[in-house]
């Protein structure tokens, strides 16, 4: 099988009734206590979502380091800065809905502009969100995040890598935004997978000699991808998959590398096709290696209630709409 | 003292030919009184751990504040020549990483509160014995975002936070009372468990004894409700709120600093 063996991803990987499921959030709770446990001044604030954001977590095991603000999340992310201003190492939490989106402004000029050490963490992203409905449901936070100078994106593929990124980031100096699920979803890396800032690893690597198309993922999507790739290299293609939890910044070696090598691209995030990591990586190629970019994401459309899964077929990010996008750029390669 | 700063900011506001003539004029006395007296600072060294923090939540009153902090040792007196010019560390609205001393960026009305908020919250889970200022304006007082900060500053009884509000009754498009009615203001503040002390914004005794005050109230937050006259010190642009945003022109700035070094035409002064 043609797992990238640098991933040191979990065997049974494509047989998905055998994977644990575990919702990404987990892995923010688990990574902010571990953060926690090793410097005394990370501390944690939550607008009133402890529980469903996972922020619970660290209220159990530093009661003393967790701020609830209440429904406030503006002033949730100036109090952030102020705190990290007086030294402290603050991570903010609530529904990517409201946490980017109603303090987009306070995170603008009092985490990026003056560039403090604020952690934004998004929960409940996406349209897996499920019966909230489109209100609850964030599709446009990785573009607004992105657009914003100082400020790092980023977005697991499942709740280690989740775990890990809140851990990296509580170390490293700078402004940063986590997008993270509701729902469970597979548990496909180890503790040995690979994560770090503005890397996109290789997950699937095919054997064959020819590549037809590289996949940038990132989010719920990166399973999806696999999955896609296992029918396409089924049907005798030669496919790259790459896990991109870091949308900005963009491992734009890796993306140039990838879109000489394959002459065509697909990404897929559980996010409008409007400017994440789509369209990061659309971007950076238009204008240094031009090939063919076709997104799989949200189609400018607000989501709805309904169960997560019905809603994954929906809105196309399930597997068939990799192949399809794939097969869409293959088709657009050299005209 | 103050009369000599308000000297040096109606020489900046016409050098730089934009930037806000009333709120700056308005406050010189506070100004003064928080760098001269109240304030445990170094100008050396502005970054000094133990230092007491004074936010500027109405960004736009930085002129003010440069003029002030010149004085007061924090940079060169000719830099205050270079507002708001490419280049400058003395931006339109002042940038915390283009010049030491200043805190926080501000502009975006509201903003200074909650940070000022979250800095007293994070001394007082330390044990330090810094206090933690936060200079708002009164037309900043229409934002959400203040009250969330407020209401948070209650419950955690943040005592070693002193906010001061500079109640000149003046905004953009009008009077305070007239674009949204503020009062009656101390009882908002009061309702929402802070101590409330209102003042005369030109006497700086009245200012010192507020602050001696809000610091022995210990188990609240207190704010200052600091009444003054918008354009303080120069006649024709007092209580007029068409002067909030604007500098003087060359011949205005003549007649300005005329009543300035003159106390309003009351005095002889030797530069005219």
């Amino acid at each position: 099988m043609p797992i990238a063996s640098s991933a040191k991803l979990v065997s049974s990987i494509l047989d998905k009734a055998k994977l644990e499921q575990r919702p990404t959030r987990d892995g923010f709770g688990l990574g902010v206590v571990e953060a926690g446990k090793s410097d005394p001044n990370v501390v944690v604030l939550c607008a009133d979502l402890s529980v469903s954001t996972q922020a619970e977590m660290f209220r159990k095991a530093f009661p003393e380091r967790f701020i609830e603000t209440g429904i406030a999340e503006q002033s949730m992310a100036a109090l952030a800065a102020g705190m990290a201003l007086a030294g402290k190492v603050p991570f903010i939490a609530s529904y990517a809905a409201f946490s980017p989106g109603r303090n987009n402004e306070q995170i603008r000029t009092t985490a990026a502009l003056q560039n403090t050490n604020v952690k934004i963490m998004g929960a409940h992203a996406g349209v897996s969100v499920g019966p909230d409905g489109a209100t609850h449901q964030a599709l446009e936070d990785m573009t607004i995040m992105r657009v914003i100078p100082n400020m790092k994106v980023f977005a697991p593929c499942d709740v280690w890598e989740a775990k890990k990124i809140v851990m990296e980031i509580a170390r490293v100096y700078g402004p940063c935004y986590m997008r993270f699920a509701r729902e469970k979803t597979p548990v496909f890396t180890t503790e040995e997978t690979p994560f770090a800032i503005g890397q996109a690893p290789l997950f699937w690597n095919s054997a064959k000699e020819k590549r037809d198309v590289a996949i940038f993922a990132c989010g719920p999507l990166v399973y999806e991808s696999i999955l896609a790739a296992a029918e396409l290299e089924k049907a005798g293609w030669g496919v790259e998959v790459y896990n991109s939890p870091s949308v900005k910044p963009l491992d734009e070696k890796m993306v140039l590398a990838a879109a000489k090598k394959a002459g065509a691209i697909v990404t897929a995030e559980e996010h409008q096709v409007a400017g994440g990591l789509g369209g990061a990586i659309a971007e950076f190629l238009s204008e240094n290696y031009p090939v063919p970019v076709v997104k799989v994401g949200v189609r400018d459309r607000f989501g709805e209630s309904g169960k997560p899964e019905e809603l994954m077929v929906e809105f196309g990010l399930v597997a068939k709409n990799v192949v399809e996008a794939a097969k869409k750029a293959k088709s657009l390669k050299s005209k | 003292m103050a009369n000599e700063m308000r000297t040096d900011l109606i020489k900046m506001l016409v050098k730089a030919g934009s930037g806000h003539s009333a709120a700056p004029l308005g406050t010189m006395e506070l100004w003064t009184a928080f760098y001269f007296r109240i304030l445990n600072h170094r100008p050396k060294e502005p970054d000094w751990p133990e230092r007491d923090r004074f936010i500027l939540s109405c960004g736009h009153y930085c002129p003010a504040r440069y003029v002030v902090m010149a004085h007061a040792g924090y940079f060169p007196h000719e830099e205050l020549w270079t507002l708001r010019q490419f280049g400058s560390r003395l931006q339109g609205h002042p940038e915390r990483e283009r010049l030491p001393g200043l805190e926080t960026t501000s502009g975006p009305l509201g903003d200074g509160l909650p940070q000022a908020v979250g800095m007293a919250l994070a001394a007082k889970m330390d044990g330090k014995n810094w206090w933690t200022y936060c200079l708002m304006g009164d037309g900043e007082q229409n934002c959400g975002i203040i009250w969330e900060a407020a209401m948070f500053a209650g419950k955690n009884k943040l005592g070693n936070l002193i906010g001061i509000v500079d109640r000149n009754q003046i905004q953009i498009d009008g009077f305070t009372e007239d674009v949204m009615p503020l009062e009656p203001l101390a009882d908002k503040y009061r309702s929402f468990g802070w101590n409330v002390i209102d003042i005369d914004g030109h006497n700086i005794e009245e200012l010192i004894d507020a602050v001696n005050h809000a610091k022995a109230v210990f188990s609240k937050p207190t704010v200052i409700i600091a009444c003054t006259i918008p354009g303080k010190g120069v006649g024709f642009m007092e209580r007029k709120f068409e002067w909030h945003g604007k500098p003087p022109n060359p011949e205005e700035a003549k007649k300005a600093l005329y009543d300035i070094r003159t106390l309003g035409g009351k005095i002889r002064n030797d530069y005219e």
